[in-house]
């Protein structure tokens, strides 16, 4: 099988904490993949290694077929929206909604090229999706978490890409906000036809279509596949250290 | 006022004040949005260092100052990024370094440093035109890589990080953009002097940012506030007799503090009970 993702062996170490340890995942064309695993399991190092912003300390990536290196990266990425964890923004940065989403198009357009009409009308047609339309001419410091977080899903979708990384989007949401975006996700996946990989240390959290999962502890893959294989009362207890029911499977079945 | 326009230092200190103010506007957005005030004053040590050691070792003292200058700037960024720290901190361990290389130069130097502490201190008055063209240079080279990499640059102010993830060659261009503020820094010392250049990379930028939301009128804004100080401290420095380099700092200061009071930014919404 050809996998839309593969990685072999990967290592990656922060100074004196190995983050990911030998791991290898493979993951296939248009899979909605959890990523589950207690704080410091390295879920989050996980996804910045599939968009080359970590660094490799040793083993393998394919995406799209192409092996990962310094050259094609940058290429590799134009294909792969990142939304990050909630990232802080000083309230007074002059900087609008509309240039933010325009900021995920940056790459597609290439250097001494300014935006033409298309990509005017891809961002107008992402603001409409995620219903950030009437917040196009905010400044982008004066949204609140839940408007913040839509428009870097915005921004991420402004690219195009094949793959979508979702780096625990509804952390530090309310309630409400936290079900909208979940809402949003599981439309752009139904509607999009992406590759989606959703990182959350809440089991509650993960939407409704994911369809298979990665529980990760301590840097180490402890078991992937199916969600109903991946999301047993055994495995999750044992990620966790203390006993978990399996919320989600009730979700999907 | 109008005879003295007659007088070629005045007509190549009022072209400075233009180029310089413009330049400095610019380059001023952008250590104002990546929080890194200080690479003036780090230059200007930088070049200090240079033209003490271009005196020592008698090689022209602008020429070594603009070599330590391009070598300190070219080091910030990697330095940063390998030692994983904040530019801050690169730029104050370089500042530390020059500082060190210009007392060891000194120590070693017999006779007047006036030259070399020119760098320091300048002289928009006593420019040569040679010190005007360089300038025209640096400020055509600015405007040129700002519209060029408008949106790039824009990405980068942001988040560097979301900027590397869409795919942009980020790492590169936040090099280019740390050599071009020394650049303009170094270019700009011999002309206006390291302590001025400091305000007006700070102050105009500061000002105008201050004033809006909008990314490219606080460009606008802060190329149009580099400029007044500049033009407004020439004039007043003549009228009262006083030196043209502390007066342009003290305007640039001014404009910041008429711009602080009239920040939309600080302005709080009251809210009234009887609408309630």
């Amino acid at each position: 099988m050809k996998w839309e993702i593969a990685i072999k062996n990967a290592t990656v170490s922060y100074r004196e904490n190995i983050a990911l340890k030998n791991i290898s995942l493979n993951i296939k064309q248009g899979s909605f993949v959890a990523v589950v695993g207690p704080n410091g399991a390295g879920k989050t190092t996980l996804l910045t290694l599939i968009n080359g912003l970590g660094r490799l300390q040793s083993g393998t990536i394919d995406i799209f077929g192409m092996r990962v290196n310094k050259k094609n990266i940058n290429r590799i990425r134009k294909d792969i929206g990142y939304v990050p964890q909630h990232i802080l923004i000083d309230p007074r940065m002059p900087i609008s909604v509309y240039d933010v989403v325009m900021l995920g198009r940056c790459g597609r357009i290439g250097l001494f090229r300014n935006p033409g009409k298309d990509d005017h009308n891809i961002i107008d047609e992402v603001c409409e999706h995620v219903g950030i339309t009437h917040l196009k001419n905010k400044p982008i410091g004066h949204l609140s978490g839940g408007e913040q977080q839509k428009v870097s899903l915005a921004r991420a979708l402004a690219q195009r890409p094949k793959i979508l990384l979702l780096d625990e989007p509804t952390a530090n949401l309310d309630p409400r906000a936290q079900n909208e975006i979940i809402d949003l996700i599981e439309c752009i996946y139904k509607k999009e036809s992406l590759t989606i990989i959703f990182v959350t240390h809440v089991l509650g959290q993960l939407p409704k279509v994911c369809s298979d999962a990665v529980l990760l502890k301590n840097g180490r893959i402890i078991t992937s596949g199916s969600i109903h294989m991946v999301f047993t009362k055994e495995l999750l207890s044992e990620v966790y250290d203390f006993a978990v029911e399996p919320p989600c499977m009730k979700m999907v079945g | 006022m109008p005879e003295i326009l007659q007088y070629h230092f005045v007509q190549r200190a009022l072209i400075a004040s233009v180029l310089g103010g413009a330049a400095c506007g610019i380059v001023g957005v952008w250590v104002v949005m990546m929080r890194i005030p200080f690479v003036g004053v780090a230059m200007s040590h930088a070049a200090f260092a240079g033209a003490i050691f271009g005196l020592l070792l008698h090689i022209n003292p602008l020429l070594m100052a603009i070599f330590f200058c391009l070598a300190s700037t070219s080091l910030i960024g990697p330095i940063a990024d390998r030692g994983d720290f904040d530019p801050n901190i690169s730029i104050g361990i370089i500042f530390s370094i020059v500082l060190g290389i210009a007392f060891l130069g000194m120590g070693l130097m017999h006779g007047p440093k006036t030259e070399a502490l020119n760098f320091i201190w300048g002289n928009i008055l006593i420019i040569s035109s040679h010190d005007v063209f360089l300038l025209l240079f640096i400020t055509i080279i600015v405007i040129v890589c700002l519209l060029l990499f408008y949106k790039e640059i824009q990405a980068i102010l942001f988040n560097r990080e979301l900027a590397r993830a869409t795919g942009i060659s980020e790492t590169a261009l936040f090099y280019c953009l740390l050599f071009l503020c020394g650049t303009t820094v170094t270019f700009n010392l011999n002309i206006i002097g390291g302590l001025l250049i400091f305000s007006l990379i700070v102050n105009p930028p500061s000002a105008a940012f201050q004033l809006t939301y909008n990314l490219r009128t606080m460009y606008v804004l802060s190329i149009v506030f580099g400029i007044c100080s500049c033009l407004l401290g020439l004039f007043f420095s003549y009228m009262f007799d006083v030196p043209s380099g502390a007066v342009i700092i003290i305007v640039s200061s001014l404009i910041f503090g008429i711009s602080l009071i009239f920040s939309p930014k600080r302005r709080v919404k009251k809210y009234e009970v009887s609408k309630a």
